[in-house]
């Protein structure tokens, strides 16, 4: 089929739904385009979940003034749209000479680029904060302005708010060529429909430079680098509450230690540069380059809660920099790519700058009324006796607690399926409501979550998918295997 | 806020949670409430299938649904209150207990005794760190059999089992009747954990190889599994490289442990055991917080469920006589795991006991005509020999009365004793 | 005479046990067991291995499946067998714990009887 859009947005990761969520506040028809089978499904899923201060990025470029911008952002934004976001601080630790030259050096960039209360704190001070830290440490800067935040929780949000506010989200759909037409539209081909559109936006994650460069002139060399990471169980106090850094390298952040907003710690990430983006399996090597590192930080490194491993792919320019902007030497084609870190924390401002560019470039008028995204109900986890007994009154399938391990309630999965930009896998369930993500990583609930899908959207249960595609949970029934019908050799 | 009273709350109504809530009924306790999550009580033995259950309880070869009936029969006839899709969200150390159901909505339930008899879960792959993909199509076997047992539906099509315990056993015979191809059953120990029975008629009936002190160290699959890689492993349990092998299948089952489910029990106050995951008790089965029991897997792993019953007969008989006289707190005596020993329950005996104590332990290593010896400050109380002792089954030794009397000190130790050089 | 090697499935010692058969398959001797149990196991094992089938089959009706074993042991070759003839059986619900739901499965003598009600 041929489509036509005002504005087409290639990627709904966290960058994408920002932009989309911003476009949707003009007058104009706005698509996004995704290859996966749901929202984020590239590095934003798959990430620290900081909302960085912005004292490592370089002062000058487009990552620091992202950064600062857009970490600025966030705490209304988290709030606006309910999703889960806390200011915990950081430290960036210091075990020898050239380590604190380092710190001094991240606290003289953070002030350039704007970050408030950084601090060089002594070991006996640091030791106080966190005192699980390995006693080797020499001092550390204190960040009390880094905060952490729920990654793929942004992204639906923001992309619920867009659909509702008129956006449209196609996914299974992979953008296979694009090119500019006389008429100064653009065409894209892609494994479905052909589309049309007069405003190309590129947020395509790891094909970011393939895209842009199919327009521009000017070439751009991208580099997959994949990150692993360790996650271990909830607990009531973890061993820090601090996210906690080593120094920088020229690979990136390095590995660190954080809580997470729902409680859980990460370790990681690894920075391994490989050939296939989507190659987001973990690897011996790369979970014992973690130990060993985290083991720095962390004197009483122990997995033994460790629930489950994963890993991302980021993708990052040769230059080291994010592209944002018009693409050079293509109007009406503008990019926000290269985003890798600190892309989480940036995407809100990148969101709002790419928007306004947009409605410039196309005269676009601001829309009288926007459907505000209604408040989310709080996760019947966090509710109170009475909240959970009112809950359940007004919806008894409230009283059906499904997932066990994060107490997710039935009325809380049918939710996830019927929200605007709904979750159509367990997987996709599974990042909506966290059914599926505590210690039996879904062992007890799994059946049950793909009962309820297959109910809601009327996918036979032996069709329902982990994650979309080919990712069938089951083979068939009982019945099909008895009558012989399937020859498994 | 539906409140009510009640002397004794069962959690759970598997066999533990059926056993305990069917001799406090039978020991006169008629304010008695039973609270299940699933739509139907029998636990676990639901999606068990296969027999091999009763033989010593009801001298009988049952399936998992008919041992499970006997017990549900028996406390409809009793007229024990079972209210299922019922799930616990707390419990707190004064023993009251607060959960959820969409017929009842909260319920906050105040009991003088508390039996918890959560069962366990199983071990998931991100506890193994194996790397890889994360596809579909790996689950622990538990699920699998649910999926199989009670919904009807194959996971997949061709196997491979990580972990030779009993549940890995069963399903690689279940996998294989039901129309599936099991092609290997992969085991990082030198020897299998499960029952020699389940070996022969589970792997080597249907030709299904076993592979012992192995492990998978890769998956691969970008949606679905697509294969796994199986290693050799060394002494400290490490891939050995250059000894992969690579299995084409769609399949992965887990059955590499089982944890006791202790989520309630923690938030209750009660001490848990490091080496076994579950309750400390002493041998009345309450735990560290007065009024509260625990029985089953939820206090440590069994394999026979004959057992479970047992030992939840007398959990149900102890809270029943704490509802009626109390417990007052006398001093404990205590009970260590020594060499080669691993999770004695109860770890407490209480001083005054009159009763005999059946100490329950598992072996940490295979041990062959070996005895299991009891001691107390150097006087040896007990000494059982046996051709062998086995991780794999939980050993049993019976303290009697008497033996208790005028020891040499408050301790026990629970110890291997190797008798040939 | 020919001669093949078992376990013992009695108790966790689990005997490796030799037993001697004539050509025509008779038993003749066994050693290696330590107990009587185990001769007579290995007896029965090595001339007329027999098992119990436990398996679920679908029920009209119902979503869960019917639990089912065969009433006593069947010999053990002809399992696959008997779980193509479980393939044939079409119930519906309900089904009583203890019904039989397929008498004396290929001649065995031996009849298929549910192992839980349904629903």
């Amino acid at each position: 089929m041929n489509l036509t859009t005002d504005i087409l947005i290639i990627g709904s990761g966290i960058t994408g739904c920002a932009v989309a969520r911003e476009l949707s506040r003009y007058n104009a028809s706005v698509v996004v385009l995704d290859r996966g089978s749901d929202l984020a499904e590239g590095p934003t899923k798959a990430n620290s979940g900081i909302v960085h201060a912005g004292y490592d990025a370089v002062p000058g470029t487009k990552k620091a003034l992202y950064n600062v911008r857009g970490a600025a952002m966030y705490e209304s934004l988290a709030n606006e749209l309910g999703v889960p976001y806390r200011r915990c601080g950081a430290l960036v630790l210091a075990f020898d000479e050239a380590d604190v030259k380092t710190l001094e050096e991240l606290k003289e960039r953070g002030g350039t680029n704007g970050v408030s209360g950084l601090e060089i704190l002594d070991r006996e001070a640091v030791l106080k904060l966190e005192p699980n830290l390995n006693p080797e440490v020499v001092s550390a800067l204190s960040v009390p302005t880094s905060a952490i935040v729920s990654p793929y929780e942004m992204a639906f949000a923001l992309a619920d708010d867009a659909a509702l506010n008129g956006v449209q989200f196609r996914f299974d759909t992979e953008v296979l060529s694009v090119s500019k037409d006389e008429d100064g539209c653009f065409t894209l081909r892609t494994n479905g429909d052909t589309w049309r559109c007069r405003v190309l936006v590129n947020c395509a994650g790891a094909s970011g430079a393939e895209i842009h460069n199919m327009l521009s002139g000017q070439k751009l060399t991208m580099v997959h680098r994949r990150g692993q990471y360790y996650l271990l169980d909830r607990a009531a106090v973890q061993p820090f509450s601090r996210t906690v850094f080593q120094c920088p390298s020229v690979m990136g952040k390095g590995v660190l230690v954080s809580p997470t907003v729902h409680g859980n710690l990460l370790l990681g990430p690894t920075a391994e540069d490989i050939d296939d983006p989507l190659d987001t399996a973990t690897t011996a090597s790369g979970l014992a380059d973690i130990l060993a590192k985290a083991g720095r930080t962390w004197a009483g490194l122990s997995t033994r809660t460790n629930i489950t491993n994963f890993s991302g792919v980021r993708a990052h320019l040769t230059t080291d920099d994010f592209v944002v902007g018009s693409c050079e030497g293509c109007p009406g084609c503008f990019e926000a790519i290269g985003i890798e870190s600190p892309g989480l924390s940036s995407a809100p401002a990148i969101g709002l700058d790419l928007a306004g560019m947009i409605a410039d470039h196309l005269g676009l008028a601001r829309k009288e009324k926007t459907v505000p995204c209604p408040v989310p109900p709080v996760p019947f986890h966090d509710m109170t006796p009475e909240q959970r007994e009112q809950a359940i009154e007004q919806d008894p399938s409230y009283g059906n607690i499904v997932c066990r391990c994060e107490v997710v309630t039935e009325a809380e999965i049918r939710r996830a399926i019927r929200r605007p930009v709904g979750a159509r896998s367990v997987d996709g369930v599974k990042r909506r409501t966290r059914a599926g993500m505590g210690r039996c990583q879904g062992g007890f609930c799994c059946p049950r979550v793909a009962a309820i899908i297959s109910e809601e959207t009327g996918i036979p249960l032996k069709e329902v998918t982990k994650n979309g595609g080919e990712s069938f949970l089951l083979s068939d029934t009982i019945e099909s295997y008895l009558k012989g019908e399937h020859d498994h050799e | 806020m539906n409140e009510r009273q009640v002397d004794i709350l069962v959690i759970g109504a598997g066999p533990a949670g059926l056993a305990a809530a069917i001799s406090a009924k039978e020991s006169g306790i008629d304010s008695l409430l039973v609270v299940e999550r699933e739509k139907d009580a029998g636990g676990i033995l639901r999606q068990c299938i296969h027999n091999g259950f009763g033989l010593h309880r009801f001298k009988e070869e049952l399936t998992g649904p008919e041992y499970a009936r006997r017990d549900i029969d028996r406390a409809a006839d009793l007229g024990i209150d079972i209210e299922c899709s019922t799930t616990v969200l707390t419990v707190s150390p004064d023993r009251t207990v607060t959960c959820v159901s969409s017929s009842k909505g909260l319920q906050i339930i105040h009991a003088k005794a508390v039996v918890l008899a959560m069962g366990c879960r199983e071990r998931p792959r991100g506890a193994l760190c194996t790397p890889g993909t994360r596809c579909a199509g790996i689950y622990s076997a538990g699920t699998a059999q649910r999926f199989v047992n009670l919904e009807g539906f194959m996971p997949g099509k061709r196997v491979v089992i990580l972990g030779s315990g009993d549940i890995g056993l069963i399903m690689a015979r279940r996998m294989t009747l039901q129309g599936a191809k099991v092609l290997a059953c992969v085991e990082i120990m030198p020897y299998s954990s499960g029952l020699n029975r389940n070996i022969v008629q589970c792997l080597q009936d249907y030709d299904i190889p076993l592979y012992l002190s192995h492990t998978v160290t890769d998956i691969r699959g970008k949606e679905r599994l697509e294969g796994v890689t199986v290693a050799a492993v060394d002494e400290k349990r490490n891939p050995v490289p250059g000894t992969e092998i690579d299995f084409d299948c769609d399949t992965l089952l887990l059955s590499c442990g089982l944890i006791p489910e202790n989520e309630l029990s923690l938030g209750a106050g009660v001490e848990i055991s490091p080496a076994t995951s579950g309750a400390v008790v002493s041998e009345t089965f309450e735990t560290s917080v007065p009024g509260i029991f625990a029985c089953g897997n939820v206090l440590h792993v069994h394999d026979l469920v004959d057992h479970v019953s047992n030992e939840s007969f007398k959990a149900g008989a102890a809270a029943a006589a704490y509802v009626r006289n109390g417990q007052h707190a006398v001093p404990m005596i205590s009970v260590k795991d020594g060499e080669g020993v691993r999770g004695t329950v109860p770890q407490l005996i209480r001083s005054d006991t009159d009763q005999p104590v059946d100490l329950m332990f598992r072996p940490a290593a295979v041990y062959r005509n070996s005895a299991a010896v009891v001691e107390c400050g150097g006087k040896e109380l007990l000494h059982k020999k046996a051709m062998i002792y086995t991780p794999g089954e939980m050993a049993l030794v019976t303290l009697k009365p008497e033996m208790l009397k005028d020891l040499p000190a408050d301790s026990l130790t629970v110890r291997m004793e190797r008798m040939d050089g | 005479m020919m001669e093949q090697t078992i376990t013992c499935i009695n108790c966790p010692v689990g005997c490796r046990m030799t037993v001697t058969l004539s050509d025509q398959g008779e038993f003749v001797s066994v050693t290696g067991n330590t107990c009587p149990r185990g001769a007579k196991y290995a007896q029965q094992e090595c001339t007329l291995p027999e098992r119990m089938i436990t398996a679920v089959i679908p029920v009209s009706g119902c979503e869960t499946p019917l639990s089912v074993k065969t009433a006593s042991p069947v010999p053990k070759k002809m399992i696959f067998a008997i779980m193509d003839e479980l393939a044939g059986i079409r119930l519906s619900a309900p089904v009583a714990i203890g019904q039989v739901v397929l008498p004396d499965v290929l001649n065995t003598g031996v009849d298929i009887i549910a192992t839980r009600s349904l629903p």
